[in-house]
C-alpha cells in the first residue's frame, strides 16, 4: 500500500490554475526527487500535502485515510513533516523551544494547575536529538537567530525528526548549505531510509536529486509530466523534462 | 538575582530605570510636617499602585497582542466602555450588584472578540481595526451613559475599588492576581509559546500546526478582558460609570509594556517586565503630581518616553544585527 497518495488535486490562486490535477504516490521508506522550474507548482503542491493550502479539487490519502480536509496540526500529528526552504523558524525562540513548537509536552504544576510546559523535559529530549544528529550548538538555550545558517537547517531537521515522521518533505533543503554541510543532510537522508521513513526532496541540484533519490518526478505547469527510475534515465533527459523540451 | 530576571525576560535596564526614577522623584518630591519626602511615605506608595493597577491591567493586555506582533489601541475606550456597561446593568436597570462584573467584563471581552474576528476574518491590519473600535467603543459608551457618568454603585462593587484588606487598596491584589495568571499563561503554556512564536515569525507558526487564526482571535479576546476588568476597577475606585474613563489610556498600556521589554514587532514579551513598566509610568506620573507639574507636561513626558523606548530598542538591535 501506498504511503501517500494524491489523486486529482487542483488548486487555483485566484485566475491562476497552479496544480492541475495532479497523481502522485509515495511508498514508505522511499525517497522521491521533485524536480520542475520556477512556477511549476512544487511548493504548493507541498503545502497540499501539509494542509497548509487547501485543494480545490482531488483527495490526499495518507496512511491509509483521507487526510484532505484535515488541518496542518493534524496532518503533522499523523506523521507528516515539512522542512521549509526558508527554515520557518521563530528567530527570537530558543533551539529546545523551536523543535517543540506546536507540540509542548505538558505536566502539571504541583500536581494541581494544568498544561504547564515542561521545560525540563523539552530542553533534554532536545539535547538528546542533537546529539543524535551529531549537530554541535553551543546551547539549547541560546535563541535560534545567532545560530549559522548550517546550525538552522539541522534545528529544522531535528523539529522535523523529533516526532517519528512517516514523510519529511524537504524543500531545498541544500539550496544555501556549504559542500560538507550538504554531504551530512544526504547522509541523513540516506538514515531516514534505513529507518523507514519516507521523503520528498525538492531541489535544483540535480546532483543531489540523483544522488539520494531512487525515483524522481517532474512537475511542469502544474501536471506531473514525468515519473522516472533514477537507474533508467539521466540529467540530460530530466532536464528535458522540466524546460519541455521532452516529447 | 540577574539570573531570575532573565528567566523571566525582565530587562535589567528597565528595573535600573525604575529604581533610578524613583530615587529621583524621591529627592525632588517636597518634605512633609514631620521631616519625612512625601514620595516615600507608604501612602503614597499606595497611591502609586493603586494608579497603576487601572493601566497595568491593560498593559498585560497590550503585552498579549504586541508580543504576538499585533497592536490593540483601542484599549483605553474598551474601558470606558466596560465601567459604564456593568454601572448601566446595576445602577440604571438596577439588577443584582453582580451584573456590574459580568457587564464589564463581557463587554470588554466582546469588543476584544470583534477586533479579533475583524483581523482574523476580514483580514484588516490590527492597526485599523482596533484604531476604528478606538472611535466606535468611546462613542458607544456614551451613548450608552448618555454623556453622563452614571452614579451609586453598591457596596458589593465599591469594595474592589475601595477597600484596603490589611491595609492594602483591593485593586493592588487584582492586579496581582490577573499579573500572575497572565504571567504564568504567557511564560508557561503551550498558549504562550505559540503567542510568542506567532509574533516571532507567522510561518513558523503555521508550518507547526498552530492554529493561527483561533490564536489571534483569543489574544485580541483576552486583551479586551482586561480592559473589561480595568473598567470595573475603575468604575469601583470613583463610584462612576464613566465614559470619558481611560482617555488615552493606551498611550500608558503601551509604553509600560514597550518599556517592559515586550518587542513592538513580537517575539518577547513579559508580564513581569510589563509590571516594571506600569510602576515606571505610575513613579512618572505620580513624581510629577507631587512636583505640581501640570498634567498637560505629563501627557509629553509619556509620549516621549514611548518613543524613546522603541528608538532604544532600535538602535540596540539594529547594533546587534550588524555585528
Amino acid at each position: 500500500m501506498n504511503l501517500l497518495e494524491l489523486a486529482g488535486v487542483k488548486k487555483s490562486f485566484g485566475a491562476v490554475q497552479v496544480l492541475n490535477g495532479v497523481d502522485l504516490t509515495v511508498d514508505a521508506g522511499e525517497v522521491l526527487g521533485l524536480v520542475g522550474d520556477n512556477g511549476a507548482g512544487k511548493s504548493t503542491l507541498m503545502k497540499s500535502i501539509t494542509g497548509v493550502y487547501s485543494t480545490d479539487k482531488g483527495h490526499v490519502r495518507f496512511d491509509g485515510i483521507d487526510v484532505t480536509h484535515l488541518d496542518p496540526g493534524e496532518r503533522r500529528e499523523m506523521g507528516i513533516e515539512m522542512i521549509y526552504q526558508d527554515l520557518a523558524l521563530a528567530a527570537q525562540q530558543d533551539v529546545a523551544n523551536n523543535i517543540f513548537l506546536g507540540r509542548e509536552p505538558t505536566k502539571r504544576m504541583l500536581g494541581l494547575i494544568p498544561s504547564f510546559v515542561d521545560k525540563r523535559r523539552i530542553d533534554r529530549q532536545a539535547q538528546e536529538m542533537l546529539d543524535q544528529l551529531g549537530v554541535h550548538v553551543p546551547s539549547v538555550h541560546i535563541p535560534v537567530g545567532m545560530l549559522s545558517g548550517g546550525q538552522q537547517q539541522t534545528i529544522a531537521i531535528a523539529r522535523a525528526l523529533t516526532f517519528k515522521p512517516k514523510l519529511v518533505i524537504m524543500d531545498e533543503p541544500t539550496a544555501a548549505l556549504a559542500v560538507r554541510e550538504v554531504e551530512s543532510v544526504l547522509k541523513l537522508i540516506d538514515q531516514m531510509r534505513a529507518e523507514g521513513i519516507a521523503t520528498i526532496l525538492i531541489s535544483h541540484r540535480l546532483n543531489d536529486v540523483f544522488e539520494a533519490c531512487e525515483r524522481i518526478v517532474v512537475l511542469r505547469r502544474g501536471n506531473v509530466i514525468a515519473d522516472l527510475k533514477r537507474d533508467k534515465t539521466d540529467m540530460a533527459e530530466v532536464v528535458s523534462y522540466i524546460v519541455g523540451a521532452h516529447g | 538575582m540577574l539570573k531570575l530576571l532573565e528567566r523571566t525576560h525582565v530587562r535589567p535596564e528597565s528595573l535600573a530605570v525604575l529604581v533610578g526614577l524613583a530615587v529621583v522623584m524621591a529627592i525632588l518630591s517636597p518634605v512633609t510636617g514631620s521631616g519625612v519626602r512625601v514620595f516615600l511615605t507608604a501612602n503614597n506608595f499606595f497611591n502609586i499602585i493603586l494608579a497603576s493597577a487601572t493601566f497595568g491591567i491593560l498593559a498585560i493586555g497590550a503585552t498579549y497582542v504586541i508580543s504576538a506582533a499585533g497592536i490593540d489601541l483601542s484599549l483605553g475606550s474598551v474601558l470606558g466602555l466596560a465601567s459604564v456597561s456593568g454601572a448601566a446593568l446595576v445602577v440604571t436597570l438596577e439588577w443584582p450588584w453582580y451584573f456590574a462584573i459580568i457587564g464589564s467584563l463581557g463587554a470588554g471581552a466582546a469588543a476584544g472578540a470583534v477586533n479579533g474576528f475583524i483581523i482574523t476574518r476580514g483580514h484588516v491590519p490590527a492597526f485599523i481595526v482596533t484604531l476604528g473600535m478606538l472611535g466606535i467603543a468611546r462613542g458607544l459608551a456614551l451613548i450608552i451613559s448618555d454623556g453622563r457618568g452614571i452614579y451609586g454603585l453598591p457596596p458589593e462593587i465599591l469594595f474592589l475599588g475601595q477597600a484596603r484588606p490589611w491595609g492594602i487598596p483591593t485593586p493592588v491584589f487584582i492586579l496581582v492576581a490577573v499579573a500572575l495568571v497572565a504571567h504564568y499563561i504567557l511564560a508557561h503554556t503551550p498558549f504562550g509559546h505559540h503567542t510568542l512564536a506567532l509574533g516571532d515569525n507567522e510561518n513558523s507558526a503555521r508550518a507547526t500546526g498552530i492554529n493561527v487564526r483561533r490564536q489571534r482571535m483569543m489574544l485580541y479576546t483576552i486583551s479586551g478582558l482586561m480592559a473589561g476588568i480595568a473598567g470595573l476597577i475603575f468604575t469601583a475606585r470613583v463610584n462612576t460609570g464613566d465614559p470619558t474613563a481611560g482617555l488615552s489610556y493606551e498611550l500608558l498600556a503601551i509604553t509600560a509594556a514597550i518599556i517592559g521589554g515586550t518587542n513592538l514587532f513580537g517575539g518577547r514579551g513579559s508580564i513581569l517586565g510589563t509590571m516594571i513598566g506600569a510602576l515606571i509610568m505610575g513613579v512618572l506620573q505620580n513624581g510629577l503630581n507631587l512636583m505640581a507639574v501640570q498634567a498637560y507636561y505629563q501627557q509629553m513626558a509619556i509620549g516621549a518616553v514611548l518613543i524613546a523606548a522603541v528608538w532604544l530598542d532600535q538602535i540596540r538591535t539594529r547594533g546587534r544585527s550588524l555585528q
